[in-house]
Parts: C-alpha cells; structure tokens; sequence
C-alpha cells in the first residue's frame, strides 16, 4: 500500500484588511494568479480546485462555494468547497492532499477566501446562527461569550494570568510588522497596551481578539513526481490530521483542547514523528484569541498542560526561540479572514521552509513545520505537518 | 493507494414530506445506525473517517459541520463536511479510502426540507447578490431559461418532457421509499399551471425529508465485510460557470465533463454499451433528458424519442430513475445525488424486490446541485 | 517568495468610503424562516421545562448522565432512553462579564453567560444560561446557583422558560 507523496509547490496571498473592496471572487482571483504565478503554472495545469470559505451568512449568499467557484479558477473543472468552521483554512489543504494521494489527481489549486465585511451590522452578528437553534440560540449568545467561557476556564484551572496570555498578542502583533499583509502589525506594542484595551466580555479585551478583516490565500499542491519538475523547493506534506468532538460543548473540559490532540497525534503518526518537541521547528497554531495560542500548544502536546504561558515567558517561541510559534504574526497580527487566516499559516511555512520569509525568517533552515486550525463550537482540530 | 473501493453498507430514513416525530439529527441516527447494521460495522472501532454533505441555509444554521458527529458515531474522529450534493460527498469518501490512510469511511447526506419555511426565498439567495437577485425572480426561471434552450437546440417537445414525470411517478408506485407515486396520464402532466415558461407546476420534483447513510471500504476489507461489494469504477464532478450571463444553456456540460473523468477512469470507451441503467437528475422533468444526452448515454438530441418510445421505462433498453427519481421520490436538496446513488446500489445487489432490473452488471448515479448552479457529479457502480 | 514581492494585492476601504457614496454598494435583507422539528428527545426537554423540570437522559453502559437528552450516546453509540428529571441547582463552570449584544450594541450593565454544571448529571456536564441578581464582581467559578423560573402561564417549553440563575442561598460552601 504505497503512499504517494504530496508538495506545496506555490502560494500567494492578498492583504488581509478590515474591508476590501474587491469582491470575494476578485479576493480568490488574485490570490490564485500569485500563486500560480509563483511557480509558473497557468490553469491549464490545474486540475482540481479545491475552496474552503466560512459561513454563507457572512456574505449573505446561499451556496456561496458556487458564487466562488470562478473567482477561485474551478470553470469547468472539478471543484470542492469543504468546510469546518474555523478549522477549514488548515482543511481545504488536506482536501487537496487526498485529491493528489488518492491518485486522481497530480495537481491541484487549494483557495481559502473570506470576504466577512459584507455582513451588516458586523460580521460577529452572524456568529448568533453558530449556537443550536432550540436549546442555545434563544438566549441571544454572542461569539465573544463562547470564548470567553472557555478563556475564564482556561485561567481558572491553571492559575495563568491575563498578563501571561498578553504576551501572546504582543508577540504576534510584533511579528507582523514583518508581513507585508498584515491588518494590524505593531512593533511597539505592550503587555499593558493589551490589558488596557476596552473590556468585551471579561476576561477578554480588545486587543486579545483578532480582527474581522477580508482576504483570500491559495497554494498549488503537486504529486511528486511533477513537483519535482516545478521546482527545486517543494515543501512535502508529510502529515494531516483532523478531529471533530461533539457538539455537546457544555458537557466537556473547555480546559483542554482534546480534538487538538487526536488531530495532533494523526499527524504525527503518519508523519512518522516520535518527540514533536524536538522534530518540529516552526509552529503556527490557530490564534484568533491570544489564550487560544496558549491553548493549542498544549493540544499539539508541544508544552504541558497549563505550562505553555511559561514557554512564552521563557522567550522559547520567540521567531528567535528554540519554538517559533506563529512569526508570521497569526492572527491577532495579520489579521482574520476566517478560511483564508488558516491557509495564511500553510503559506508561511512554505515560505519560511524555503527560506523565502524575508524579515519574518526563522533563523537556522527550519526544516519542519506544524500549522494548526481550529473551528466550529470549540470542536474541530485541523493540522498539517510539513517539511523539506 | 487503494484502487479498488466499495460500497459495503446503505441506510436510510424518512423519505416523507414531512418528518415532525424526529430532528434531523434523529433522522441521519436511523439512517446511521442501518447502514452500520448492513454493513456490519461499529462506527466507533471500525470506521475511520466521516464525511457529511450540507448547506448552512438549508440547516438554518452556521457552521452545520458542528451538529453532524454525534449521531453517526464520529465523534474525536477525523470527520468534516462538503458543502455540496451527496455525490460530491461519495466521491470525496472515494478518495480517502484510495490514499491508503483510511479503510472504512462513512458518507452521509440529509434533506429536512419541511423545515425550511422560507425556501424559495433563501433559494433565491444563492442567485448572483448584485447581478441577479435585484430582480426579485423565483430561482425557477433558471431552469424555465434552460428548459426553453434545450427544447429549441434539440427539438425536444412539452409532451416529452411530461412523458418523464409520468414515468418516474408511476415508477416511484413501484418503490416503498417514495413519497410520491402516482399514476398520471400526460395530459395530466401537461394539464399544469406554468412556473416559469415553459417549466409547468407538475414538471418540479416536490421535496421529501430524509437521510442517508453509505459505508465504503477498500478492496480487502469489503471483501470480508460482505458477500455482495458494489464497486465504484468511477467518480467524476465538474462545475460550470455559476454566472448565468456566461452560460452555455442548451447543454449541461457540467454533466458532460463529470461523466468524462468517470468514464475514464472506469475505462469505458462507449458508454452507450457499457451501462445498463441510470439514476439521473430530475429536478426538473427536462433535467433528465438533458442529462441523458449530456452523459452520453443517448445520441444527441435523442432522449426526449426514446422517452416517448419507451426505452427508458423500466423494461426498456435504459432503464431510467426506476427508483422514480426526485420527482416520484422527492427533491432531498443536497442528498439527492445518494438517493440516486442508493437505488443503483440496490439494484445491482439484487434486492430492489418489485422494481429489480435483470441481468445488470454497471449502473450510473448522476446529480445536479440544483438551480442557480452548474455543478454535478457522476458515479459509476459494478456489482 | 514573499522577500521577493512588494505589492500584495487588495484595496482597502473604510466605513467612511461607504457612507460617503465613494463605492457603489448595495444592502439586502433575508428573509430566513426555520420550524425546526425538535424531535423525541430534545422535545422531551422543552416539554420538561415547561412543567418547571430540567430533564436529563442516562447512559446504562457509560453510567452517564447528561443534559440536554439526546436520543444516542455520543460515546458507546447506543440509544438512551432513560430520560431523568435533575435538579434545577448547579455549579458554576465558567462565567464571562459581556459589555457588548450579539450584534455589537455597547451595554453598561454586563450579560452574564455561564456554563452551569447541573446537579443530578455527571460531573462537567451542563448547559449555557446566564446569570442574574447578582454584582458582576462576586461571580465565581465553583459558586452554587438555582434557577428562576417564568411564572407556569408564560412557560412555552422553551431553554427561556428560564430566566436565569441566580446564587442558591441555600447551599453555599
């Protein structure tokens, strides 16, 4: 039972801003023609396209993986929206990947886009339709108040700080002044700049949580033996993983992100990675909260359980650091177009593999990276392993 | 890789016009919990990926993909949804099981639509935002634009349309899980009032709840599962332009294109020869003659004679939606396609009881994700 | 790759370019009506809690019991059919302070989410609600809290048949 070997061969990305004015199918057009410009294809060579993209609601049309298909180039060929929440930016590359290992396919175009500005009064709104419609929704529940909850039983189990969580966002606000998409990269900004933002739902402000912004990301996605001939760099997906926990979400320790872990785990097993702690060298785990940075790391059993604020403190995950973790800034820094967010993480370890990152470059040629995403009602675990 | 995959358990549940005793959740366990049964799995030590088809607007919630593990026994296990037709989702399942990573995978597919009590509204929110929807048009007058092309580019004529709709309601009489069997003359069909010209009221499937569940597995394990595999020989989907300013109406290429990667790779150089009958969409009474044609399993311009002619009736040359389709059976919105796919499989087990076809060896399962889209996919089946 | 590009693209827009009439846009509402069947067992639920109940549903082989009822044990994959009455007491899970409406509207007194543990079910097994009567400051993890039921005529069998909860005098530790 051989496995067929899979790369990210190109990439490309547009900004992620507050509102654009393009379309989201325009968002999807020019971030594909990046990428394949990147590796010098034309759609010609494309033969499966693969979307990924977060909720109708936010763009207020229904089957929106149609309206999406020709911006995302899939006229008249095979195409694919898949979907899990926020989870989908890290997934629709795996979508891709069992297109090629299926052996269906050679060469594939994975797009993520999300256009969240569309929804009036404010994209959060949308999120209301999240919660279940019978036993939940009635209570009029807020996005804020689901990560909050788990934020506060995060904390509380631990004994961490806000202070300790802070860093997280200082960190990754600093690291994206280095990418040249970023909605809200700031090289001076402090722990006490984050504690003093406006308080949304304690124990959550401001400036813990990562923007609604527009934006669209895509990648090509090769079989080997074209790969090879594409370009003298692939970065080889070397593992995937994905879990989903149940819906139930009030019945489980919000403490820990169990799904993480199983996703984690399928990864790694077929990555063929026994001590991640030392195998990995970069890792961009899903951060649209900064304790969910935090939260993630220890899912991917990349720190104990309530130890990951002490590796922050520690300077460990510093671009600089034993552990990178997110020096592209993630999201609380480039901000947070749902799918397109995820696949922003895939892009960065492509490009941080190759040695391509420019300002935001890991030290020491990082061979292997981790990217992770997260979604649905704090459910669903994603994660790509990748490496030269 | 896995090349060879199977199709090793079925179930379902409803297939009504209304369900109210259960919640959807409800309705896609029964189906779960029968299609594990068939197959003679237990999801939880046996099944190693999950895949649902659905939409947000049809569930009347955001990020459905949340409510879907639990009653089908997925949970902490990979599992994720496509938002697409049922045969998207099989296609996909295909594919997993082909990587070699996973053995046995789960697909399932749902329609609640008596619950949706604002369909055509929110069916109109899938037409293009700026472009289309500022006309305030029922999305039916997509496929009365369609229609109308069809007929001209191919002499196909109003009786031959209606000839499909009485053929699959007096099939679905045939067939215990279908909600609308019925025996209409042609004069009936026509006898309708017009939707959007020249797609008349009796011409547009009704919609039915219900959910179904397949089980596939790769070559070795379906061998020790079961005495009776269904093969999948092919899978293939495509999607057309989604603007309708753009389209080519007369054809569904969407369909041509889909049928194409499926045959080739089931190897089947003359479809025409190699499958012994169909299940084909037919949202629409046109849609089936329009995806005959464009399946290449007629000549062109040829399924509405041959549907006056007989040769898609059940013991016809081609037996045609002997399941009764959508329109005897039900438009189950996005689990259309495995309902086409489910009869085939039924069929080519032998257990279709009244309406059994004899001596088949290949069935076809085709979908359409419905109107504004061009989009489809093609599965091909061998027992 | 991207040490070699210097413009990525996409335009940014802001509010003002909207208000102003410097992009054509246009604004559209849906109309989006469900009647969702509720089934056997979250029916059961919403039936219970009009009569002043919140009902649980019990796993034999998990030795579990959990809320809300749901018709198949997520974890061993068999029906449950035991539905249990529990008690309309429980523990403080976790807790959060909202200042800001699902849709963005600043408030002044806070919106009190809360996960509630319920008394009668296994341990972390509860259901979302908010608190009431009660300074925002003095919530705790761990604190006991009971429900305040509507009035039995207004009760329509629905999770507001529950104003919220509110500190259970009775019993703190």
């Amino acid at each position: 039972m051989s496995k067929r070997k899979v790369a990210v061969v190109g990439a490309g990305m547009t900004r992620f801003v507050r509102r654009a004015q393009e379309t989201g199918k325009e968002l999807s057009w020019q971030a594909v023609r990046m990428a394949l410009e990147s590796c010098e294809m034309t759609m010609d060579d494309i033969e499966a396209v693969c979307l990924g993209t977060a909720p109708d609601a936010f763009d207020g049309v229904h089957m929106k993986g149609e309206y999406l298909s020709d911006g995302a180039g899939a006229w008249r060929k095979p195409y694919m929206r898949s979907y899990v929440g926020g989870g989908t930016g890290v997934f629709v590359p795996i979508q891709a990947w069992y297109h090629i290992a299926s052996g269906l396919f050679d060469v594939c175009l994975v797009v993520a886009e999300e256009k969240m500005s569309s929804f009036y009064p404010h994209a959060q709104a949308a999120f209301l339709t999240i919660f279940d419609h019978t036993t939940e929704r009635p209570l009029k529940p807020n996005l804020l108040w689901i990560f909050a909850l788990e934020m506060n039983r995060y904390m509380h189990t631990y004994g961490i700080s806000k202070a300790d969580i802070a860093q997280v966002a200082v960190k990754n606000k600093r690291n994206a002044a280095d990418h040249p998409c970023a909605l809200l990269g700031d090289k001076n900004i402090t722990v006490e700049d984050v504690l003093n933002s406006e308080l949304l739902a304690w124990p959550v402000n401001r400036l813990d949580v990562s923007p609604v912004s527009d934006g669209a990301v895509a990648l090509v996605l090769a079989a080997e033996h074209v790969a090879k001939r594409i370009t003298d760099k692939p970065v080889w997906i070397e593992g995937v993983g994905w879990s989903l926990d149940t819906a139930h979400w009030t019945n489980r320790d919000l403490a820990y992100p169990r799904y993480v872990e199983y996703a984690a785990r399928m990864a790694y097993e077929m990555a063929g990675i026994k001590e991640p702690r030392k195998e990995i060298h970069i890792v961009e785990p899903y951060d649209p909260f900064d304790y969910k940075e935090l939260h993630h790391l220890e899912g991917l059993l990349l720190a104990d359980r309530g130890q990951a604020p002490q590796l922050v403190a520690d300077g460990v995950t510093l671009r600089d650091g034993d552990m990178p973790v997110c020096p592209s800034g993630g999201l609380l820094g480039v901000g947070n177009p749902i799918a397109a967010a995820g696949l922003m993480k895939i892009a960065e370890l492509f490009w941080q593999l190759r040695g391509e990152a420019g300002a935001r470059q890991v030290p020491g040629q990082p061979k292997r990276g981790l990217a992770q995403a997260w979604g649905d009602l704090m459910q669903v675990g994603t994660v790509v392993i990748m490496g030269r | 890789m896995n090349e060879r995959v199977a199709i090793v358990g079925i179930g379902w549940a409803g297939f009504r016009p209304v369900t109210p005793e259960v919640s959807y959740k409800e309705l896609m366990y029964a189906a779960a919990v029968r299609a594990y049964a068939d197959a003679g799995v237990d999801p939880l030590r046996d099944i190693d990926s999950f895949i649902t088809v659905a939409e947000d607007f049809h569930e009347g919630t955001s990020i459905f993909d949340e409510y879907t593990p639990d009653q089908l026994g997925a949970v902490l296990k990979p599992m994720h949804t496509i938002a697409g037709d049922g045969l998207h989702g099989l296609a996909a399942a295909y594919m997993l099981v082909r990587t070699g990573q996973f053995s046995i995978v789960a697909v399932e597919g749902h329609s609640k639509a008596s619950n949706i009590l604002t369909l055509p509204e929110i069916t109109a929110y899938a037409q293009d935002p700026v472009l289309n929807r500022p006309l305030r048009l029922n999305t039916h007058f997509v496929a009365g634009l369609e229609m109308n092309r069809f007929l001209y580019d191919t002499g196909t004529s109003l009786e031959q349309c209606a000839a499909v709709t009485a053929k699959n309601r007096r099939n679905a009489l045939d067939n215990p899980s279908a909600a609308y069997g019925a025996d209409l003359t042609l004069a009936e069909v026509m006898d309708s009032q017009f939707l959007a010209w020249p797609l008349s009221r009796h011409q547009v499937a009704e919609h039915a709840d219900g959910a179904i569940v397949m089980v596939l597995a790769a070559e070795e394990t379906a061998r020790r599962l079961t005495d009776y595999p269904v093969w999948i020989l092919g899978a293939g989907w495509c999607s057309d332009s989604p603007s309708l300013e753009n389209r080519d109406w007369g054809q569904a290429v969407y369909a041509h294109q889909a049928a194409g990667m499926a045959y080739r790779q089931a190897g089947i150089r003359s479809p025409q020869a190699a499958i012994d009958f169909a299940e084909v969409d037919d949202t629409y009474a046109y849609k089936e003659l329009q995806s005959l044609e464009a399946l290449g399993l007629v000549p062109a311009g040829s399924a509405g004679l041959l549907t006056e002619e007989g040769a898609t009736q059940p013991d016809g040359e081609l037996p045609v939606n002997v399941s009764g389709g959508s329109q005897g059976m039900g438009n189950l919105l996005d689990a259309t396609g495995l309902a086409r796919a489910l009869e085939v499989v039924v069929q080519l087990r032998g257990e279709a009881g009244p309406r059994q076809l004899k001596d088949i060896q290949i069935g076809l399962a085709q979908s359409w994700r419905g109107v504004p889209t061009a989009s489809g996919a093609v599965v091909i089946l061998s027992n | 790759m991207t040490s070699n590009i210097k413009n990525f693209p996409g335009t940014s827009l802001s509010e003002q370019d909207i208000v102003d009439g410097k992009v054509f846009s246009l604004h559209d509402s849906m109309r989006a009506d469900f009647g969702w069947d509720t089934g056997v067992a979250v029916g059961r639920y919403l039936a219970a809690l009009k009569e002043g109940v919140i009902l649980g549903a019990r796993c034999r082989h998990c030795r579990k019991t959990v809320v809300p009822p749901r018709q198949v044990c997520e974890w061993c994959y068999r029906p449950m059919s035991d539905y249990v009455p529990l008690q309309d007491t429980g523990i403080v899970n976790t807790f959060s302070l909202c200042y800001v409406t699902w849709d963005v509207q600043r408030i002044k007194e806070p919106e009190i989410p809360a996960v509630i543990e319920i008394d009668g079910a296994s341990p972390l097994h509860g259901i979302l609600h908010k608190l009431g009567e009660i300074n925002p400051q003095e919530v705790r993890i761990g604190m006991r809290v009971k429900a305040v039921w509507k009035p039995t005529a207004e009760r329509i069998g629905a999770i507001t048949d529950i104003l919220y909860f509110r500190p259970n005098l009775e019993k703190q530790p």
